[in-house]
Order: structure tokens, then sequence, then C-alpha cells
């Protein structure tokens, strides 16, 4: 038992090092929760290319209704796995066969938007590059060996990794840093811009609306619930507050 | 007098010939006398009844819907109890804003407890006569953390599986008995299902049991004695000798019910922008309310990289972490965290002056209290963070100062002389006073903000 308590001191000490392969700096998501549109075609990228292998076991189809889609609309275009409306995402690929292809299983993703927030999913999904010396060809530079393909690679092409020497103060020894991310071949939705350089932004759209998807179904009553809260803070201040304001005036007012 | 009046007159003296119930109003409410001048302090009282009246009403909704079962739910990798605290979020009819005043009360109860047992300090409410109102307030805290760390495993996410983990484990290092104690509370050789449904259980029944009753105790200890006030004066001295009652008092009812009704008003406007997540405000608390990586499924094969407890046990997580194991054993680290909860109980008898209220007390407790503050905050601040050797040392010498100004206490309040003289009667707050409540919190605010950055 103490060697686990050890064990559990020793990786909360150690964090650091993972706060280091962290630090790559994320972009900005930029989601809106209200753009239904972004968030209807986020659903439909998630149940095309995400719902194979991750499930969202919490998620039921029915709730896309909140995004304006109509039943028949959810049944007749985002139904692959599932027959009834009422059902959630479940994954249809079992989770041992997940372990065993992918090394890990597949993480469910109902909640992952709130675990690891929207700019890391934006910037892990953009973030794949070729690396041969992974099993699966592909890796990431949000998520250092990471046993998930680069299942988007048709619609963004293929990165690679660009490195550059830099000097490590501590050991004083010159390293190679991966710097950025170069598009070597374009995919489905790179177009070229005036200058005739590639040019991904349809891919970042594509993954903007995935990410503002995933951060609604993360948390679906999230912009019901603000639209109360307004109500219920407008209440508070504009009545409740200065009702017991006064009230409490009238009472104290004789004492001295 | 009406019909109906006379009706209610002749039921509550059939009542009242049964049962103390009008005597036991006018003892603890309408003609309980509290001092005129509480100030802005003494909000904190009555809103942590209310948060335990939030807690109790959502926790009894939360357990219709909520599933203590840590089995995996076949074919995923969450388990049934993960599962149903999401299906409380969207599909119980309001369960969602149910959860999130549950989640968020727990938060603010420590918000307000920790405000309340600082008001007892800096108005020295722990000294005589009130050291049980003091001791049973201490063992409502210790209940509440207790509250706290087992509540937290429900959810079953990735902290609340570690953190009690790492708790229980603290129990382990006990020398002799520490291994089989700690499998005692879990009821397993690891955090498991067994440990769900007994904190379940503790968490549900056991423990606001024995809260409910402690919280009497405290009001039947404090109305026994009667309240402190910022002057830090005992109201009873001074009585009207006709009618004998103190005459800086006020009945509780109307008077502080009215005011205290405003707190509750203002106090829940706050509260209402964090569960509706408004104004700014998020029922996560950029992940100091709901830690982020709590909504991934508890994993026992995956620890997470930083492990950090909920916000309120920060303080002595930094002092376990900041003491260092020695003669083979990791157990003073522990002592150390328990004894910095358990010496605040001491204070009745470490602060050895007679002035109670900070207003005239000297210099020296002063400078004493505000490296408390300093500690404490940051301690507070050191526990959330991961460690680092600089961390470290810095919480090693906050530690020093925190268990200082408690040891230190009777040498430096022995011969305590008065900064100003202490008046006969209660006195109301000066506008300069009130300015430099703002002054004085804008600065522990900004302190805090510049340690947190720097450290």
């Amino acid at each position: 038992m103490i060697s686990k308590l050890v064990l559990a001191f020793g990786l909360a000490a150690s964090a650091p090092a993972f706060a280091a392969s962290a630090g790559v700096p994320l972009d900005a998501a930029n989601i809106n929760l209200r753009d239904t549109e972004s968030l209807q075609r986020g659903a439909q990228t998630f149940v095309n290319y995400c719902l194979s292998c991750h499930g969202a076991a919490v998620m039921r189809y029915n709730r896309l209704q909140d995004i304006g889609l109509t039943e028949d609309q959810i049944k007749n275009n985002l139904m692959f796995a599932s027959d009834k409306v009422g059902n959630t995402m479940k994954v249809a690929m079992a989770a041992q066969d997940g372990k065993q292809w992918f090394g890990a299983t597949p993480p469910d993703l109902s909640l992952i938007a709130r675990s690891r927030g929207a700019d890391w999913l934006y910037s892990y999904l953009r973030g794949f590059y070729r690396d041969e010396s992974r099993p699966t060809g592909w890796n990431n530079r949000v998520f250092d060996k990471v046993g998930m393909p680069h299942v988007l690679w048709e619609l963004q092409g293929e990165q690679v990794a660009v490195y550059e020497k830099v000097k490590n103060h501590s050991t004083g020894k010159e390293e190679e840093v991966l710097t950025g991310l170069k598009l070597e071949s374009p995919g489905l939705l790179t177009t070229k811009n005036a200058k005739g350089e590639l040019d991904n932004k349809e891919y970042d759209d594509r993954v903007r609306d995935l990410v503002n998807y995933m951060v609604f179904m993360s948390e679906p009553v999230k912009v019901k619930n603000e639209q109360i809260g307004y109500l219920v803070l407008l209440f508070l201040l504009f009545v409740l507050i200065p009702i017991s304001y006064l009230l409490k005036k009238e009472y104290w007012k004789d004492v001295h | 007098m009406s019909k109906l009046l006379q009706t209610g007159q002749q039921v509550l003296n059939w009542v009242d010939e049964r049962f103390p119930l009008t005597s036991t109003w006018k003892a603890h409410v309408s003609e309980y006398y509290a001092p005129k001048n509480f100030n802005f302090w003494y909000f904190f009282g009555s809103l942590a009844m209310l948060v335990l009246v939030i807690q109790i009403v959502t926790g009894i909704f939360l357990t219709m819907n909520y599933k203590p079962d840590g089995n995996l739910i076949p074919g995923t990798n969450i388990s049934v109890a993960f599962a149903s605290v999401e299906y409380i979020m969207r599909d119980v009819a309001g369960g969602s804003i149910i959860r999130y005043m549950h989640s968020t009360g727990a938060s603010m109860f420590f918000v307000v407890v920790y405000l309340h047992m600082f008001r007892g300090l800096i108005y020295g409410s722990y000294k005589k006569p009130r050291e049980l109102v003091w001791i049973f307030g201490m063992l409502i805290f210790l209940c509440l953390m207790a509250e706290a760390f087992l509540g937290y495993l429900l959810p079953w996410g990735q902290m609340s599986f570690w953190g009690a983990a790492v708790i229980v484990n603290l129990f382990a290092s006990i020398p002799v008995i520490g291994p089989d104690l700690s499998e005692f509370i879990r009821g397993d050789f690891v955090v498991s299902d067994a440990t769900l449904n007994r904190f379940f259980a503790l968490h549900v029944i056991a423990v606001p049991l024995v809260l409910l009753g402690l919280v009497v105790a405290h009001l039947v200890a404090l109305h026994e004695v009667g309240s402190n006030n910022p002057d830090g004066v005992e109201i009873k001295k001074n009585k009207d000798p006709k009618t004998g009652i103190p005459l800086d008092g006020i009945p509780f009812h109307p008077y502080y019910t009215v005011k205290d009704i405003l707190g509750v008003a203002v106090f829940l406007a706050v509260f209402s922008a964090i569960v509706f997540s408004v104004a700014g405000f998020s029922a996560e608390m950029g992940g100091f309310f709901l830690e982020h990586p709590n909504f991934d499924p508890a994993d026992p094969l995956k620890t997470p990289p930083h492990i950090a407890p909920v916000w309120y046990f920060t303080p002595y997580y930094a002092i376990l972490r900041a003491i260092p194991s020695f003669l083979g054993t990791q157990v003073w680290g522990v002592l150390g965290m328990g004894a910095a909860v358990m010496i605040i109980a001491a204070l009745p008898w470490l602060d050895r002056s007679p002035i109670k209220s900070i207003r005239y007390r000297s210099t020296t407790f002063k400078v004493a209290l505000v490296l408390f503050l300093i500690a404490f905050i940051g301690l507070g601040i050191l526990g959330a963070l991961p460690s680092t050797n600089l961390r470290t040392v810095i919480a090693q010498i906050l530690s020093v100062i925190y268990f200082g100004f408690f040891l230190g206490m009777p040498f430096y309040t022995k011969n305590e002389k008065p900064s100003a003289p202490v008046p006969e009667r209660v006195t109301f707050s000066t506008a300069r006073q009130k300015l430099m409540f703002f002054v004085y919190v804008a600065i522990a605010i900004g302190g805090a903000y510049a340690f947190a950055k720097l450290v």
C-alpha cells in the first residue's frame, strides 16, 4: 500500500513532465453553441467519422432535436448504428476489439469536450502528421504517440512535421524540436488561394463544426440553462434584492 | 379578535400545553437578543444553514436517479454510476439544475464556512464563554470535510477515483495497522465498487445525520451564551434593569431575519450565476468546483498525470506534501495534515489574551493574523498546483508560519496590550472601517492572484 502511495505522489510530482508535453500552444476553436447549422454539420461529421470506433454512450439521438433537427431527419440521415431514435450513440465495435486494434479502447466521447476542452480538440484534430515509426503511420502534435490514426486524412491531406535544431539550455546540446506542421499533399477540403498556396481553411471549419458539436454533446443543457439563468438573475437583482433591502431598511430604521 | 385568529390561538395553546413550541420560538428566535452591530461577516452563519438545506434537498432528488454502481456498462468503458450522473444531467427533468446546485453547493459550503470561521478568528468568537460553540463548529467542519470527500467519489470520474485512492492510502502510512486500516476503509484491495457503495451510504445518511445533530448543538450552545459581535463586547453585561433585556441587543426576529433575507438574496445571485453558468461564472468555475479530468470515467489502470484535490482541501494537501518522510515512514505528512485541521479547535486555549476583537488587539496579533492568512491562502494555491522544488520550499515555509501562528499564540498573546481601549458598549462600523474592509479584500485577492501567477 505504501508503494502505491509513493506511486501516486510520484506521479503527482512528475506532472511537470506532462505539462511540458501539454505545453504545445493550442489554437482557439472559436466555437458558437448557438450556431445550429454548424452544430448540424458537426453532428454529421461525428456520426460519419467518429462513431465507428468511439461511442457516445450517454448521448441520445433524439437529443439532436435541440440543434434544430426533426426526428425524421435524424432517423434518415444520422442513424447508422441504431434503429430507435431514443437510443444512445453506442458504438458497434466491441471495447475489447478496440483495445486489440489500437492499443487502447477508444474513449467514449460523450464528455470528452468537458475533460479536454474545445481548443484541445480543435488543435488535436488538426495536429496529425505522418510518422512512419508509429504502427498507424500517424502521430499527433498535441497528443504524442496517440493510438488513433488520422481518420479525417482524406479531408485534410497529409501533414509532415517540421523540425528545428534548438539548443537545450540545461544540457547544452542541440536537440531536434518539432516546431510546426506542413501540409505536404492536399486533401479533399484543401483549396488554393490567390497566390497558389495550399489553404486548409475549409478543413479547419469542418473541424470547428465537429468540435462545436462535441461541446454541445458534452453538455446539451448549456444554452437552455443560460437562458433560465438570466431570468433567475434578473428576478434576484431587480426584484428580490431590492425588496429585501427595502424591507431590512424599514425594520431597522429604529435601531441606532 | 376574528374567529380564525381565535381558533388559531386555541390550537397554539393546545400545542403549548403539550410541547414547548411558543417558548422555543421565543428563546431561539423572537426573544433571542443579538447584538445590534453585526456587520458583513455575520451573514455566513445563516448562509451556511441555507447551503445545508440546499444540499439536503438537492441530495434527496439526486439519490432518486443516481446509482452507486461501479460496474461497466457492457460494451463501453463507462460505469453505471458515471452514466447515471449524466442521466440526471440530460434526461431527468430539471436534473442538470439540481446536480449543479449540489456540486456548486459543495464548494459554496466551504466558501461560507471558511468566511464564518475567519469571522470567529478576527472577533475572538471562540473565547470564553463560547469555547463549546467553537468546538461544535470544528466538529461540523470535520463532518463537512468527510461529507465532501465521500461525495466526491460518487460521480466515479478519474479524479473521484484517484483522489479517493490517494486519500485512503494516507491511512496506510500509519505504522503497524495502516495497511489493514486502509483496506478496511475501502472494503477491497483497491478503490472499487465496494468502496463506492459504502461511501454512498456514508455520504447520504451517516455523516448528514451527525452533521444535523452537531448543527443543533452548535446553535443551542450559541443561544445559551449569546452571540459575540465585532467589538467583542458582552452585551449581557449591560442589561436594562427593568426588563432584563441587553441594552445593545435586538430580537433576532424580525431584525436579523429580515437582514439575513437580504444576505440570502445576494448570496443566491452569486450562487445562481454559478449554477446556470451566466455573467462570466460557470458551474465548473474554471475546474475548481468541477475538475475537468473528472469528466473522464474512472479508469483504475490509468493514473491521471496530476491528482489535485478540490480547492477546499488544497491548504492541507500542500502541508501534507511539504512535510518530508523521515525515519523510514511517510506518516509525518499525514500527521501534519491532521494536526493542521485539529489545531484550529485548540484556539480557545491557545489564545491567552482577554481582548476579543481585532479592532482592539495589539499590532503583534494583527501581524500574526496577516501572516497566517498569507500562509493559508498561499498553501491553498500551492496545493492545487503540481509540486516543483521551489513550490515545495515555499510550502514548507508557509507550513511553518501556519503552525507558528497557533503554537506561538500562547506566547505572543500572553501580555497583550490593546491597541485602543475596548469600549463598554457596542459601536457601529465607521465609514473608515467600511472603506478599509474593501481595501483589505482587494489586497488579499490581488496578492493571492499575484502569488498564483508567480509560483
